[in-house]
């Protein structure tokens, strides 16, 4: 009977991951997927929302800022708006960048965000970031507790799901694809670039923001270092790519597969002796960079085909005006 | 006087080796943007590789960093080759962001074999207080700071002659241009590729080496350095080595003379924001001067 609940748990937090990582894919799939906007800061939003509703829900300690004592309800849409609020920042300098400019912009403001979230303290706990956070539902028993929490993180997810989904096939949603296939013709036909490059960053960044919270409040802590944030952005991207970038279904698949492949290969190799044991994490994102390798060369659509195109077209080449060249300056 | 010191030993000299460490990085960077068209985001990582493999040298035979400098180069050069014939040159004909994409894994994928192998301690190539010697009878430098500085400028130099003065040098620079131009004047692309790899990942390679010698070896080191390498670059023009050395130096200058505290009493800007600093300058640079401090003017 106990290893049946212990499946059944076990069971309960896979299903509660992967509804969390299957927002962020579908976040990441309006960014890249639709719009062509190559972020690799996703852990940055992600831990904003996360310190935000932290922060906004925990009663005052002294040790980090606090005492606000907001229920969810706020404070989720809170820690969306701020996550929001800084992607909005970011894309009003960088959006007319070339996609891995941007791509490095973004790898500096999730390095900046986790710069600012270990030095200042006063308001983030630094180092040893925010604990006693709280989880709804936590009060019911047994299973319930994760059930219910999971009923609720699988509702959002449906409900993004659902949103996304619209969004893709309103005139919005072509609009954007318009831009990332072709983003001369887009604005040929009087169609405002930047502010819909903005739109698609701004809403990505903001369901980031949202599984920062949730992560936060399943975990009930956050700090810096509770979650490499490089493995996250790493992990959503393979998703998103296994799955099918401009699919939201394939965005949704992906998150169940790798993270269902993630969760379960640690549950095999953490049986292996000592030091076996701390390796084997090492290993397992070594594969996954393989499989990431694999669909790359061989399945370049992802699981999902859209039948339209999958990768953005190719970024404007330098042209021959414009040439880089290699020969010295003086 | 003692301000002036202080102000060369602490501020000025680690500027001037992080800026040679970061030109070297960023060199190899900007000459694989040249031919292959795309920004290398596993870079850093090679840097990483790079050092351990210098790791191996000076803990197995004893041998100091410097000597275990061919080692790494060589054995990067082979790292960087696999990689592309494996993973980069397969994708060479689809949109050169999936190569980007394609490099990201990659680099997370160095760092776990990294990781594997040798674990996530931090490690170092010698032990203890360093030898220091008296410049102009008033300076303190550590060795290892001359080798750095001295090798670093060699290298440069070496570098200038291959591009200027021998054949693969001339080809290099012909693909850099135009691709398709240099194919039909008979240079294989395949090859000046090939050699351009060589030539990036013993340069990372050295950087990586010199970093860990600076400080300790770890394997997120590399990752750490992808940020003010590429703004190393950026701000050179990305394609222009020359402009990456330069850009190397600005950049590993303005982040140590950024904690200098210009205005009396505090750093300027507390060191635990270094890193914020190279990425100030790139954004700032981006959005006026995409192509470089000696790039033509914007488009």
């Amino acid at each position: 009977m106990d290893i049946l609940i212990g499946y059944v748990n076990y069971a309960i937090a896979l299903a509660t991951m992967i509804g969390i990582y299957a927002i962020m894919a579908t976040g990441l799939n309006i960014q890249w997927g639709l719009t062509g906007l190559f972020n690799l800061g996703i852990a940055g939003f992600f831990a904003v929302g996360a310190y935000s509703s932290a922060i906004l829900t925990t009663a005052a300690t002294g040790k980090h800022l606090g005492g606000f004592d907001l229920p969810v309800v706020f404070a989720w849409p809170a820690a969306m708006a701020l996550s929001a609020l800084l992607a909005w920042a970011v894309a009003r300098i960088c959006i007319r960048l070339r996609a891995d400019y941007l791509a490095i912009a973004t790898i500096g403001i999730a390095e900046i965000v986790r710069l600012v979230l270990k030095n200042e303290q006063w308001a983030t706990g630094g180092t040893r970031g925010i604990s006693n956070i709280s989880r709804p539902f936590e009060d019911l028993t047994g299973m319930w507790a994760g059930l219910a929490f999971l009923s609720l993180v699988l509702a959002l997810a449906a409900a993004v799901y659902w949103l996304a989904e619209s969004g893709r096939l309103s005139p919005w949603g072509r609009v954007v694809q318009a831009i990332r296939d072709n983003e001369d013709a887009a604005r040929a036909s009087g169609k405002d670039v930047e502010a819909l490059r903005i739109q698609g960053f701004v809403i990505g960044a903001a369901l980031m923001g949202l599984t920062g919270a949730l992560t936060a409040h399943y975990l009930k802590f956050i700090g810096p270092e509770a979650t490499d944030p490089l493995q996250i952005t790493f992990l959503v991207w393979v998703m998103l790519i296994v799955g099918g970038s401009g699919s939201n279904k394939g965005a949704v698949l992906g998150a169940a597969l790798i993270w269902s492949l993630w969760s379960t290969s640690e549950l095999l190799t953490s049986r292996l002796p000592g030091e076996w044991a701390h390796r084997a994490p090492f290993v397992r994102l070594f594969l996954v960079g393989l499989i990431l390798q694999f669909v790359l060369q061989k399945f370049p659509a992802g699981l999902m085909s859209t039948g339209a195109r999958n990768t953005p077209s190719k970024p404007k080449k330098p042209s021959s005006r414009n040439t880089v060249h290699v020969l010295p300056p003086f | 006087m003692d301000q002036a010191l202080m102000f060369v030993n602490a501020y000025l000299i680690p500027g001037l080796v992080s800026g040679s460490i970061y030109a070297l990085g960023a060199i190899g960077l900007t000459l694989l943007f040249g031919v292959l068209r795309f920004t290398h985001f596993a870079h850093g990582d090679v840097m990483t590789a790079g050092a351990y493999l210098a790791l191996a040298g000076v803990g197995l035979f004893g041998l100091h960093p410097i000597m275990a400098l061919p080692l790494a180069m060589a054995g990067t050069s082979l790292l960087c080759l696999g990689i592309n014939h494996f993973f980069y040159a397969p994708l060479m004909k689809r949109p050169s962001l999936v190569l980007t994409i394609s490099s990201f894994g990659v680099a997370l994928m160095i760092r776990a074999a990294i990781q594997l192998i040798y674990g996530v301690e931090s490690q170092y190539y010698v032990r203890g207080i360093q030898k220091s010697r008296e410049v102009f009878g008033t300076f303190r430098i550590v060795d290892r700071h001359i080798w750095i500085g001295c090798s670093a400028v060699a290298l440069m130099l070496a570098l200038h002659l291959l591009l200027t003065r021998t054949r693969l040098g001339k080809a290099m620079r012909a693909v850099s241009d135009s691709p398709d131009l240099a194919r039909l004047t008979g240079i294989s692309t395949t090859t000046v590729i090939r050699y351009t790899w060589v030539i990036g990942g013993s340069l990372a390679a050295v950087a990586g080496v010199f970093l860990g010698w600076d400080g300790y070896v770890h394997a997120n080191m590399g990752w750490d350095q992808l940020l003010p390498i590429s703004a190393a670059a950026i701000l050179g023009g990305l394609g222009r080595p020359y402009g990456a050395m330069v850009g190397g130096l600005v950049i590993g200058m303005a982040e140590e003379l950024s904690s200098y505290p210009w205005l009396g009493g505090d750093a300027l800007l507390s060191p635990g924001y270094k890193t914020g600093v190279a990425f100030a300058i790139m954004v700032a640079m981006l959005i006026w001067r995409p192509n470089g401090l000696f790039g033509e003017k914007v488009r």
